[in-house]
């Protein structure tokens, strides 16, 4: 069990206590108790079909606990409504593996459809909106659409849907399963800005090495999921 | 999100919103085709209505008119006949007035058939009472055992008999007009259910996504609503054109024919039509709106 007085800040962002999941009788992992500060960085690793993704879907409210409670921005996930969980939603971005586009709008549509959604100011979003498709490394590739662009150019584009908004949090499901190693550095530089800028990150990942190239850029905790429950991983990475 | 805020939505442009639901797909086809079928059939059920409005006005109007006593009697006779006649009309309860049609007013009634110069006083014309009603009405049956006795001459000419069931027809037919448009709007609301359902079942990744980046239910609604409201008053109004212009190109006739023929509007009437469109928007409004809802509620 991570010990998690050990970090930072007491502003925490996302808290799981005695928190468990089940797809009926099979528990994946039981008893979690974890809380991520304001502006720290995770890594969340294991062995494939142990629960990482279905871990990182209850940390932005895609899936409810089966026991236990999970809490974002102190509000308890069985208390919140649609509409609540909506709201908490435009302050976490998220970063699927597959990353998860409407294929019929461009990619700078579907960047900015979280803007739209947010009903955010359309002229002061304008010009962050092709900021940060330039950060991201993909001007050139604005009017494609996604099933157009390679897996890194996809990552960047969804990596830049999940952080216009400025959200509190950053949640990457395997953000480099896709790409070469190259590629996978230029993400982790992206995801390490982010985290710099005080942005709450957390990363789940197969990729020990993607693992340890971070942690000589940034001071990360790295939790994995054993034996159904989760652990703070040590000096074997 | 109140009623009016999801319908003001509609109308209104929404830039990226307008395009998150793919543009495709046989719903887009079966939603307009629907409500276009539907407001082409309204328009004639919507006719028939009006055309069986007006002939059971007609009808009650002439039903108002006077009932006529004639008195067919050898010619020493019509004038005690046509005397004691009145006296009887006169004293029968339901009769408001009795009058007897004088030699002008009977050859103008003869005048289309014989002329203005038909020498009425050489022919042995039937004697004329006008008699009109109250709004309770005569025992026919009654008044005529009476006539019988004290003019045997005295025929009463009940034509408001036979045209009541009429009149009562033709109101039916006018309410069957409506109950018409009533079915119609109902089957036009089950199956932009069904095609709303089958856009929400085809777009689940659409919702995922959407709610992914934090968009609320009634965001994600409203897409769906706005795509399927305008579809529908598009279709309808087409359908609706279409109708009035197969209305407009029927044979028109006057008389007696007005009936089999006279399936249309009249003037003011014609302005009827253009609701449909209107109602049909609003049935696809309510109806996508439910199935959103019920989707979305089933989804989360």
């Amino acid at each position: 069990m991570p010990d998690s007085n050990r970090w930072q800040g007491t502003n925490r962002v996302i808290q799981l206590r005695e928190a468990g999941y089940s797809y009926g009788e099979r528990a994946l992992f039981r008893g979690v108790d974890l809380e991520m500060a304001s502006g720290s960085f995770h890594f969340l690793t294991g062995p494939s079909g142990v629960g990482k993704s279905t871990f990182l879907k209850l940390c932005y409210g895609d899936l409810r606990p089966t026991e236990g409670d999970v809490t974002l921005f102190g509000s308890s996930l069985h208390d919140m409504d649609r509409d609540d969980l909506a709201a908490a939603r435009r302050k976490i971005g998220v970063v699927h593996q597959d990353c998860q586009f409407l294929d019929h709008l461009s990619v700078e549509e579907n960047i900015g459809l979280t803007l739209a959604v947010a009903e955010q100011d359309q002229l002061k979003s304008q010009a962050n909106l092709k900021e940060l498709i330039a950060w991201v490394g993909l001007a050139h590739r604005a009017n494609a659409l996604p099933p157009e662009l390679s897996g890194g150019e996809r990552q960047r584009a969804a990596l830049a849907r999940a952080v216009i908004m400025s959200p509190d949090i950053i949640l990457a499901d395997e953000p480099t399963g896709n790409v070469d190693w190259e590629m996978s550095q230029k993400l982790l530089t992206l995801l390490v800005e982010l985290n710099r800028m005080g942005k709450t990150v957390l990363v789940v990942t197969h990729d020990l090495q993607l693992i340890r190239a971070a942690k000589s850029q940034v001071q990360a905790r790295v939790l994995r999921i054993s034996d159904r429950q989760l652990q703070l991983a040590g000096a074997d990475l | 999100m109140s009623v009016f805020a999801d319908l003001f939505s509609v109308f209104r442009t929404g830039g990226q919103s307008d395009r998150v639901v793919p543009p495709t797909g046989y719903t887009a086809t079966l939603t307009l085709f629907t409500s276009g079928a539907m407001a082409f059939l309204a328009v004639f059920a919507l006719a028939l209505s009006m055309a069986s409005g007006r002939l059971a006005d007609r009808w009650g109007e002439e039903l108002a008119k006077s009932v006529t006593v004639r008195i067919s009697a050898p010619l020493e006779q019509v004038e005690r006949q046509t005397k004691a006649t009145v006296r009887v009309l006169e004293t029968t309860a339901g009769i408001a007035t009795v009058r007897v049609l004088n030699t002008a007013e009977q050859q103008a009634l003869l005048a289309p058939w014989f002329g203005p110069d038909v020498p009425i006083d050489d022919l042995p014309i039937p004697k004329l009472i006008e008699v009109i009603e109250t709004d309770e009405g005569f025992d026919a049956a009654g008044l005529r055992l009476r006539l019988q006795a004290e003019a045997p001459g005295a025929v009463l000419d009940d034509h408001t008999r036979w045209r009541k069931p009429l009149t009562v027809a033709a109101g039916r037919l006018r309410a069957l007009g409506w109950v018409s448009i009533a079915i119609i709007g109902g089957a036009t609301a089950a199956m932009i259910t069904l095609a709303a359902n089958a856009a929400l079942a085809a777009n689940l990744q659409v919702i995922r996504v959407l709610r992914l980046i934090g968009a609320t239910d009634g965001y994600i609604a409203r897409a769906f609503v706005r795509r399927f409201t305008l579809r529908a008053l598009g279709g309808a109004l087409i359908g609706t054109i279409i109708g009035m212009g197969a209305i407009l190109m029927l044979p028109q006739a006057t008389g007696d024919r007005i009936f089999l023929t006279g399936l249309g509007f009249q003037q003011a009437q014609w302005f009827m039509p253009l609701i449909i469109p209107v109602l049909a928007g609003a049935v696809a409004f309510f109806a996508t709106r439910a199935a959103a809802r019920r989707t979305l509620g089933r989804l989360s």
